[in-house]
């Protein structure tokens, strides 16, 4: 079952953001509402699938020298295409996430997978290995966006769909939806996985 | 932004109201990375500061002179990041050849800088704000001037943070630094609608 090992080892075991530690800026910045954080995350893991699976494809016919800038390109290709995309259909997702979308590009989780996974292995492994990478990310981003959400508004809204409201009885910390605490609840996410999944 | 800004509104939001690390969220990756002694931090913010500056002045031209008149705006994600990445290789054996002292000093740091997502955002949002060549200059160092000030404060205390033996243990390393960073990022919050922007 190794393809199932594949799939599994980004979600918990290596998860990028709180095990490896890359990509934070994403996370940290578009994680102040959990609407914000699962549609970056969405955006994100279509990228980072997609480009595994060219990169996979190609790489019998890759020069060693120029891998590089060719999986930049690849990269870069596919952001356009999420950029354009969210562009057309969710106006106010574009305007939130702003600068971000083209930042996937430098998103290190994204050319760490390429070069350290999709490089050396199969299509299909590499597929798996986007997914279970990419699942990883949503989980911790949209974790952290609602944390922040539910302590700083006092609801969670995924697209439209309300689903936890503390009511009006709830006085919201405003500071988690501010910049600090982004860096607070990441802290305390990372504390945890290491008091309690770490082997 | 507009272009009616004096100069010094640019530097001092840029620097402080805005600034990257901690209120922007971007360049974490050196920012937790490389801020483990005082002056290897400020290396690092020196030749972010130059970098910087040198890509966002080319990208800009790059933008209005070819990718604009050319319609071929969909290509700005793609050339800008090769631009960089192209930019900080030629920069790094120009260097080695024939500024040795100043390669000695911030040389290893270059190769950390072309994944810097910092030096791409702004290259973009130079871009996006509209503003004038002069002006992204003078917004480019500011951002940069800005993340200096902010690797130099947290390597400072993080060096004083090595020392402490009441940390939990599951807070030590990056947990408690991420902490220090958001009792950081409530400070620099205070600079916040100083002038409105």
């Amino acid at each position: 079952m190794s393809l199932w090992k594949d799939f599994t080892t980004g979600i918990i075991k290596e998860n990028p953001v709180i095990v490896l530690m890359i990509g934070l800026c994403p996370t940290l910045a578009v994680s102040s509402s959990a609407n914000d954080a699962f549609g970056m995350g969405i955006a994100a893991t279509f990228v980072l699938i997609a480009s595994n699976i060219i990169v996979s494809m190609v790489r019998n016919h890759t020069p060693d020298a120029i891998r590089i800038p060719i999986f930049i390109v690849i990269i870069s290709t596919f952001v356009t295409i999420v950029d354009y995309v969210i562009h057309a259909f969710d106006m106010e997702l574009y305007a939130s996430l702003g600068v971000f979308i083209p930042l996937i590009v430098v998103n290190c989780i994204i050319l760490g997978r390429a070069e350290a996974y999709a490089y050396k292995n199969n299509v299909i492994s590499s597929t798996m290995d986007g997914l279970g990478m990419g699942l990883g990310f949503i989980l911790i981003i949209t974790l952290l966006g609602a944390i922040r959400e539910i302590i700083g508004n006092g609801t969670v809204t995924i697209f439209n769909y309300q689903l936890l409201n503390l009511g009006a009885g709830y006085q919201p910390a405003l500071m988690f939806i501010m910049p600090p605490g982004a860096f607070l609840t990441i802290a305390f996410l990372m504390a945890a996985q290491n008091k309690w999944l770490k082997k | 932004m507009s272009n009616e800004l004096t100069w010094y509104m640019i530097l001092l939001s840029s620097i402080l109201i805005n600034n990257i690390v901690l209120i922007r969220f971007l360049a974490l990756c050196s920012f937790f990375g490389v801020s483990n002694e005082i002056e290897t931090s400020i290396g690092m913010g020196m030749a972010v500061i130059f970098v910087m500056t040198l890509a966002s002045a080319s990208t800009w031209i790059l933008w209005y002179a070819l990718l604009l008149p050319l319609h071929l705006e969909y290509l700005r994600t793609a050339v800008f990041i090769l631009v960089i990445a192209g930019l900080v290789q030629f920069v790094e054996m120009y260097m080695k050849k024939a500024l040795k002292s100043l390669y000695n000093a911030m040389g290893i740091y270059l190769p950390l800088i072309t994944t810097n997502c910092a030096v791409l955002a702004i290259a973009l949002l130079n871009i996006d704000y509209g503003l004038g060549f002069v002006n992204s200059i003078i917004y480019t160092v500011g951002v940069a001037v800005g993340y200096t000030v902010a690797i130099i404060l947290f390597a400072a205390i993080k060096e004083r943070i090595a020392l402490s033996t009441t940390i939990p243990a599951s807070f030590r390393g990056h947990p408690i630094g991420f902490i220090t960073a958001a009792l950081m990022s409530m400070a620099f919050l205070g600079f916040s609608h100083l002038f409105g922007l």
